[in-house]
């Protein structure tokens, strides 16, 4: 924790890619494997510095393809495994990533989104919403997504995430954008002692004493890849029912819904503030899991409000699952900020009133 | 090889299962010859094996230790992964010329370059078997393939990549042998290379490779023999069988 100012008793002033690193330190991650791309780089930078001082271990691999493979290697082998990246990187880990979802095995994946496609920019977006939440690499699969708003949930998430991985082998993914990475906030760090993991006796650990085992994405029997795939659903049906997050605020009488994500659904909160002040009824949902997506919730508040403004840095991604939610019930209007810009609480609160006033 | 009276003997780390390999093919042999070497450094209980995308995919079905699947090339990088997490388990990655040497070109060299403590068993029969006989990175130069139909042509496909030398201009590997599976003298050296390389591991030296030159009679479009005569011959003069590396010293630099 060496560089980190503490600004009272339990408060550490931290960049959110800092925060998640130490997260993942705490949640008790034996192995982390990353490769440099802006704006995550204080995250490996900080993780290069850190694991090896507690025994852990740290590789700078030779491409993103190769740190995911390298995450896959450590989770089939019991240990608890961790990669970030961001926007460009994570599209070469989406191999990995339906490797690791095809073997159920645990892992987190922390996307720090830049702009894109291709190179983009490093300015913070939302453009990988539709990558995280419908799978992303090839095949029929979906991965838990969690989207901070904040330092401290950048750092209470990362250390969410292993749980949730080992809960239910699956990856996790930590959705956020440059703006949470490289803010500094103070933030309570997550204290005592590492979580323990639950016993992993399907890892590969050598067959002593018992059969040799296997781990496999390549079902080549008959029926044996539609019978894996309805398993893989079925835990996916387990994890929407208990596992979906979500956050409201002042959703209990409000008639103009805003819906948003990770950074936008902060700015969106003061906006909602913004708006209340000046008597207008608004309200807030924040999804904190993209997948599994509080489809239901959104349904019940679409029947409620007069309408719903969805504000995202991208062209309309979780658009799309607002409107398949809501399901025509109610209008759904769209502010975006594709590009890198990040829209201000004046821009959303103008965006809102705009509709207030049609 | 355990001999006894009755002859040859299936060795313990080697499962019943009947291979799906073609006749002729060195993946039967390789696959035995690694078992018996398990079966005699006894470490078949703490060994983790890492199959290629290839015809050794299954290799699970055959070989009586813990087995993983790599996606395609990443083979050598989900090896480390676990040799990361289980330093005391022995843990190799089996792979093909495609697997190895084309998509997994930077993950073989990058893990022999770190010095990565595991055994990497390489496949080099110069052709992709398991897709149909395309061009691998080895192939030679005028070799028929599917996808060099006129023969592998070097100004516009490039000539056959040799593994071991390119791997024995890198400072930390600490055991490089090529070998051939075209005689019985052959499989004899295999068997040892493998040995060595797993011996290594067993004492903490580093990184072992062995390039084992193998036959593929499906695609060499020969008879099982004449394969091996292609590999003794042909493949051997392309790729030279020796000793490249040994306790960290390069013999062939």
């Amino acid at each position: 924790m060496k560089g980190a100012v503490t600004v009272e008793s339990k408060r550490v002033l931290m960049t959110g890619n800092e925060a998640a690193a130490e997260a993942a330190i705490r949640a008790g991650c034996q192995c982390y494997f990353g490769y440099p791309i802006t704006p995550q780089n204080e995250l490996i930078a900080y993780m290069a510095k850190h694991m090896p001082a507690h025994g852990r271990v740290f590789i700078q691999a030779e491409s993103e393809l190769a740190a995911i493979s390298m995450v896959f290697g450590a989770s089939l082998a019991g240990a608890r495994a961790m990669t970030s990246s961001s926007s460009p990187g994570i599209s070469l880990k989406q191999e990995g990533i339906s490797y690791l979802a095809g073997c159920q095995l645990p892992a987190v994946i922390i996307n720090v989104q830049r702009g894109g496609p291709g190179l983009g920019n490093i300015d913070p977006a939302q453009g990988d919403y539709f990558q995280a939440t419908k799978g992303g690499g090839h095949g029929d699969y979906h991965i838990i997504v969690l989207a901070p708003a904040s330092v401290q949930e950048m750092h209470d998430m990362t250390f969410q995430a292993f749980d949730l991985a080992d809960q239910y082998r699956i990856p996790v993914m930590i959705l956020a954008d440059g703006r949470v990475g490289q803010m500094m906030e103070p933030i309570r760090l997550q204290e005592g002692p590492a979580p323990i993991p639950p016993a992993k006796p399907w890892a590969l650990t050598g067959a002593k004493g018992r059969a040799p085992q296997c781990i496999r994405s390549l079902f080549l029997e008959e029926g044996a890849l539609e019978k894996h795939n309805l398993a893989l659903q079925e835990c996916y049906r387990r994890i929407a029912a208990a596992d979906t997050k979500l956050e409201e605020t002042h959703t209990a009488d409000c008639e103009w819904l805003i819906a948003a994500w990770g950074t936008c659904g902060r700015i969106g909160k003061g906006a909602v503030q913004k708006a209340r002040a000046q008597g207008i009824k608004a309200g807030l949902i924040r999804p904190l899991t993209l997948w599994p997506f509080p489809y239901e919730r959104l349904a019940r508040l679409g029947a409620q409000v007069k309408a719903l403004l969805v504000v995202e840095m991208n062209c309309g991604q979780m658009l799309e699952d607002v409107r398949l939610a809501v399901n025509g019930a109610t209008p759904v209007h769209f502010s975006g900020y594709p590009g890198g810009r990040v829209p201000t609480v004046s821009d959303v609160f103008n965006a809102l009133t705009a509709l207030v006033r049609q | 090889m355990k001999t006894t009276k009755s002859g040859y003997r299936r060795p313990a780390s080697l499962t019943k299962a009947p291979m799906h390999y073609c006749a002729g093919c060195g993946h039967s042999t390789a696959h035995k010859l690694l078992a018996e070497v398990l079966d005699e450094l006894e470490i078949s209980e703490r060994t983790i094996g890492v199959a290629p995308v290839g015809c050794a995919v299954l290799a699970y079905f055959y070989l009586k230790c813990d087995i993983a699947e790599a996606a395609h090339g990443r083979t050598p990088a989900v090896a480390t992964g676990i040799k990361r997490a289980l330093p005391d388990r022995i843990v190799f990655s089996y792979q093909g010329d495609g697997d190895l040497a084309a998509i997994g070109l930077a993950e073989t060299i990058h893990a022999a370059n770190r010095g990565e403590q595991i055994t990497v068993v390489f496949i080099n029969n110069t052709v992709y078997g398991m897709t149909g006989g395309q061009m691998a990175p080895t192939t030679l130069v005028g070799q028929v393939t599917a996808t060099s139909p006129s023969g592998r042509e070097s100004a516009t496909m490039g000539g056959p990549l040799r593994m071991c030398e390119l791997l024995n201009t890198l400072d930390q590997p600490y055991y490089i042998e090529r070998v051939a599976l075209d005689s019985h003298a052959g499989v004899l050296a295999t068997k040892k290379a493998l040995r060595t390389a797993f011996q290594a591991q067993v004492e903490g030296r580093g990184y072992s490779f062995v390039e084992i030159l193998s036959a593929c009679p499906t695609y060499f479009h020969r008879s099982p023999l004449e394969s091996l005569k292609f590999v003794g011959g042909e493949m051997a003069k392309q790729f030279p069988v020796r000793i490249f590396r040994k306790e960290g010293v390069a013999l062939h630099a």
